[in-house]
């Protein structure tokens, strides 16, 4: 068996996920990280995009964070998360639309234009798309 | 006949205070279900945080945040969480007594206090008690978003960052139970270590990106997770005081009901008796 460690996945709504995990990739302020067993402590700031479990058993579980804190203690891993969803229930449609509200609201700036709110609409639109091609990638190479 | 005229009118009145009291009483325990459902939720994710926080003031920082280190104490900040409503029985003046307290042995050593309110009814009391109100908030409702008191507490933590308040207390109402509330006052900052005996080594995180930044963002979210997690508990118990309150009143009400009827019937069968006997001493002086 693989060396595992436990995972909290909490949102200020809900509990997300809570179980042991052989690897979590997330995707830090600096870039994506996978943590196994045995890592150091670690304290990072996340941005918005997927994070993905390996479960105990090898399947896989792919979640959408939009922000938030990771924490890794000797055997816990800890993700606060703003908003975390689960991406079975991402809807492809609708951050497609938004992503490209986002890139039309960027490119006709008027007057009283909030540049930044319209930049981080962006990026969790892009994040979101991304987290859903990473569902397909999967399911492909299951199927 | 016009006997107890007077009582039948209380009676009606005291009988349509019941039923507003009683439906508020049914309204309430719908509500607090509600409340209650939404203190649980937030639970897991104020627990951890208090956790990862525990952590790092367990650690052995390279980067002191000014929120872990104490200081001399020369004026202090409270954050009064209460309700927005009245009607809802002890639960607000409980809570008002043990600040007050608490506020009174601070002011003991000469140490001046700034307020920061969150409900109507806080800046009410405050209001006309005296003290020196920061930040007041009001009608955060049942459904309180994070965002309403980011404003509040955000002028907390800047007189904390900009040396006006040394510490910062946040006082509110604990949910025990449904019969049970505690008022609790907690310090906020500078962070309370936590005793704990694993990871008593000398040991720190790695931090991305670096520490000051990352301490900033993530106790920031940690005080306002706290005051948010507990505006929500105490919207649980004010519900469950509401309801409470609303019980006994409908209780009290019946048992006046009670005693007017008694009163009333003693009052009606002394007419009729009277009026018997006038009838049968009238008949024996005619007879």
């Amino acid at each position: 068996m693989a060396m595992t460690i436990h995972c909290d996945i909490v949102s200020a709504e809900e509990e997300i996920f809570s179980g042991l995990a052989q690897m979590v990739v997330a995707t830090g302020t600096l870039g994506e990280l996978g943590i196994s067993y045995g890592h150091a402590p670690l304290l990072t700031s996340l941005i918005p995009g997927p994070v993905r479990v390996v479960k105990d058993g090898g399947e896989e579980l792919v979640y959408y964070v939009s922000g938030g804190f990771l924490e890794v203690q000797p055997g816990v891993i800890s993700i606060l998360a703003d908003t975390a969803l689960r991406a079975d229930d991402m809807d492809e449609a609708a951050a497609l639309e938004a992503q490209k509200d986002a890139e039309h609201a960027l490119h006709n700036q008027t007057g009283e234009f909030d540049y930044s709110r319209a930049a981080s609409q962006l990026a969790e639109a892009a994040a979101q798309l991304r987290t859903i091609q990473q569902i397909r990638r999967k399911a492909r190479s299951r199927g | 006949m016009a006997v107890g005229k007077e009582i039948r009118t209380k009676i009606a009145s005291i009988q349509s205070t019941q039923k507003i009291t009683s439906a508020m009483e049914m309204v309430a325990a719908s509500k607090m279900r509600k409340a209650q459902d939404r203190m649980e939720v937030g639970k897991p994710y104020a627990r951890r945080m208090r956790s990862v926080v525990g952590h790092i003031a367990n650690a052995n920082p390279e980067y002191q945040h000014m929120y872990m280190l104490e200081r001399e104490v020369k004026r202090v900040g409270f954050i009064v969480v209460a309700t927005d409503r009245g009607l809802c029985g002890g639960l607000n003046i409980n809570l008002f007594k043990a600040t007050i307290a608490s506020m009174r042995s601070w002011a003991d050593q000469d140490i001046g206090i700034d307020l920061c309110l969150i409900g109507a009814k806080g800046a009410a009391f405050f209001g006309s008690y005296g003290g020196n109100i920061a930040a007041a908030t009001r009608d955060i409702g049942e459904e309180p978003v994070i965002s309403d008191i980011i404003g509040s507490v955000k002028t907390m933590l800047d007189a904390y960052s900009d040396g006006t308040i040394d510490k910062l207390f946040l006082a509110s109402n604990e949910f025990v139970n449904t019969m049970t509330q505690n008022p609790t006052i907690e310090q906020l900052l500078p962070l309370p270590a936590e005793d704990s005996s694993e990871m008593k080594h000398h040991w720190d995180y790695l931090y991305e990106p670096d520490a000051q930044e990352l301490l900033e963002g993530l106790l920031t979210r940690y005080i306002e997770s706290q005051v948010y997690q507990s505006i929500v508990e105490n919207g649980a118990c004010e519900q469950a005081a509401r309801m409470l309150a609303m019980k006994n009143a409908t209780e009290n009400a019946g048992e006046l009901i009670d005693d007017l009827q008694l009163v009333y019937n003693k009052a009606r069968q002394a007419a009729i008796t009277q009026e018997l006997s006038e009838i049968v001493s009238g008949a024996a002086a005619i007879g």
